[in-house]
């Protein structure tokens, strides 16, 4: 069991931070820019240079017209809580609640991310929380957070 | 429209094996016991059984989940097959017996045996349930879907379909005294089920006082690992009279999955898979949602057999808490009894065919203590949940 290193880990309190425990995703050539965009502290993905929609998870064609000119592009790391879970399940032993989120962009209402809200006291979780972007660096990989805006 | 070609096919013979906690037994000779059952229900020798099919087929999956595949089976029991088919993708779990009825009604086979079979709960031993990636592979990267869920703690169908729960909490009011019925029902009906893992009474406080495993998901909101088989006996039509039992007849099925295959870009999150098959299947029949006698809804968690309840159009999108509110309607005597047997929740995981084998129970009116009446003619059944999505009508053959 590996804990976080990075700097929006705090000790386990009522304030969330995320899973004990992280598995990581294997990068490769349709995700890798996704997965190390926070190393640039941004948030990128996939836009259609013809439709101009944002694309999740990657592709190599956009689902909407079926255009093959894709390219990523940073987003404002701002999105709203969708819904969320407090997980109090030990799937590893000793383990603290957790948030699990869902996570729409500003830039787009059908582009949503599950991912973990931190820096939060987990009773002040609500859904429509507006929220922004924090990362969670492990080996080569940049794990998008979400906190509340103006943490 | 044209009939639809799965009315000509009918479920002949259902069986079942023991079910229970830890059986220590082997998945074949769980799935041999529930096979030779449902032959015999059928009213057919070994050498009639001429298609075989199961879901999700061999090697789909550790930890007892999968259970043997058609090859093992066809072997054991030494079958001479002209269709078979074994798959984890399609309608969910009960699309391997959809299967079954298109391959009858294209002539491909006669009498299709169909079976599903878990040993979950002895693998899993004495220890708690484990999520998707939660012990053992902690060092492994990951591909492919998954790998968009699990980084986040997110191991666990529990905390995909708690998402959902919560989503419909903040839209629709949804609140656990109303999510409560589902597992509370269950409860009340496996204890006219001997064959049910929980079968003490178990009140709404009950209910409230278990422990969270995913907020707004308590324990009693998570179904029951278990070991278990069940088979059906999947006939042409012309059987039907021949049949030593009342067949049930496939009325319609329902297949589609019009929105993103996806636990968390489904265009809508409340409802995800459910709607599409739920309103596919009513597009194939003359039948109303209003004309079911008795539900079987998916409960592997107490929110997808609410999500059902909509999606089958037994009420609105998002009026599936004041639906069940106060337990009666979906209670034996009640407007729309629901999970006869227990479900899942409470009757073991016997993944989706559990629920198929209770709707064929309550048809034939063979259900005891729990048996619906009077005697129903029409039940509902649905598998699957977040983005996985089948369901099946079925009527009672005369006879």
């Amino acid at each position: 069991m590996r804990r976080p290193t990075a700097s929006t880990y705090h000790p386990p309190a009522v304030t969330a931070n995320g899973p004990p425990f992280r598995l990581l995703p294997r990068l490769d050539e349709e995700n890798e820019f996704f997965w190390t965009s926070g190393a640039q502290g941004v948030l990128r993905f996939l836009k259609c240079q013809d439709c101009r929609r944002f694309i999740h998870p990657p592709s190599p064609i956009c689902p909407i017209c079926l255009g093959d000119d894709l390219a990523p592009e940073a987003v404002s790391g701002r999105g709203e809580v969708t819904s969320f879970t407090v997980n109090y399940q030990q799937w590893v032993p000793d383990s603290e609640p957790y948030v699990i989120g869902w996570v729409t962009i500003a830039e787009q209402d059908d582009v949503r991310l599950t991912t973990n809200l931190v820096d939060v006291e987990i009773d002040d979780v609500a859904v429509g929380m507006p929220v922004e972007v924090v990362f969670e660096h492990h080996e080569d990989v940049y794990l998008p957070l979400f906190r509340p805006v103006g943490q | 429209m044209s009939e639809p070609l799965e009315r000509r096919a009918v479920i002949s013979g259902i069986g079942q094996s023991d079910v229970g906690r830890r059986l220590g037994r082997s998945e074949l000779d769980l799935t041999i016991q529930a096979a030779r059952a449902a032959i015999e229900d059928a009213g057919l020798q070994r050498e009639d059984i001429d298609g075989l099919a199961t879901y999700p087929g061999g090697g789909m999956g550790g930890g007892g989940f999968a259970g043997p595949g058609t090859p093992v089976v066809q072997d054991a029991l030494r079958l001479s097959l002209n269709w078979h088919d074994g798959g984890g993708e399609g309608p969910a779990q009960i699309r391997a017996v959809m299967a079954a009825c298109l391959a009858v009604a294209a002539g491909l086979a006669r009498h299709v045996l169909v079976y599903r079979t878990v040993t979950e709960g002895t693998a899993q031993g004495s220890g708690g349930r484990r999520g998707i990636g939660g012990g053992g592979e902690m060092g492994a990267r990951l591909s492919g879907p998954f790998q968009w869920l699990l980084p986040f703690g997110a191991v666990s169908a529990a905390n995909w379909l708690a998402l959902v729960a919560q989503a419909r909490a903040a839209e629709f009011g949804l609140t656990r005294r109303q999510l409560g019925q589902i597992p509370v029902n269950n409860r009340r009906n496996a204890a006219h089920n001997p064959k049910a893992i929980y079968r003490e009474p178990m009140t709404l406080d009950d209910y409230l006082a278990a422990r969270m495993i995913t907020s707004p998901l308590c324990l009693f909101d998570c179904d029951v690992p278990c070991d278990g088989s069940t088979a059906v006996i999947v006939s042409h039509v012309d059987y039907a009279g021949d049949a030593p039992h009342p067949v049930c007849h496939v009325n319609a099925i329902g297949t589609a999955l019009r929105g993103r295959p996806s636990w968390d870009q489904f265009d809508d999150p409340t409802t995800m898979a459910a709607r599409d098959a739920g309103a596919s299947m009513w597009e194939r029949t003359e039948l109303t949602p209003g004309d079911v006698d008795v539900a079987q809804l998916y409960d592997g968690f107490s929110i997808l057999a609410m999500v059902w309840l909509e999606a089958m159009q037994f009420c609105g999108r998002g009026e599936g808490g004041p639906f069940v509110e106060g337990g009666a309607r979906i209670a034996l005597d009640g407007q729309l009894p629901l999970n006869t047997a227990g479900g899942q929740l409470s009757g073991g995981r016997l993944h989706g065919f559990g629920l198929l084998h209770e709707a064929c129970v309550q048809l034939r009116g063979e259900g005891g203590g729990r048996q619906v009446t009077p005697q129903p003619e029409v039940a509902a059944v649905a598998n699957g949940g977040g983005p996985i999505a089948g369901t099946m009508l079925l009527t009672r053959g005369t006879g």
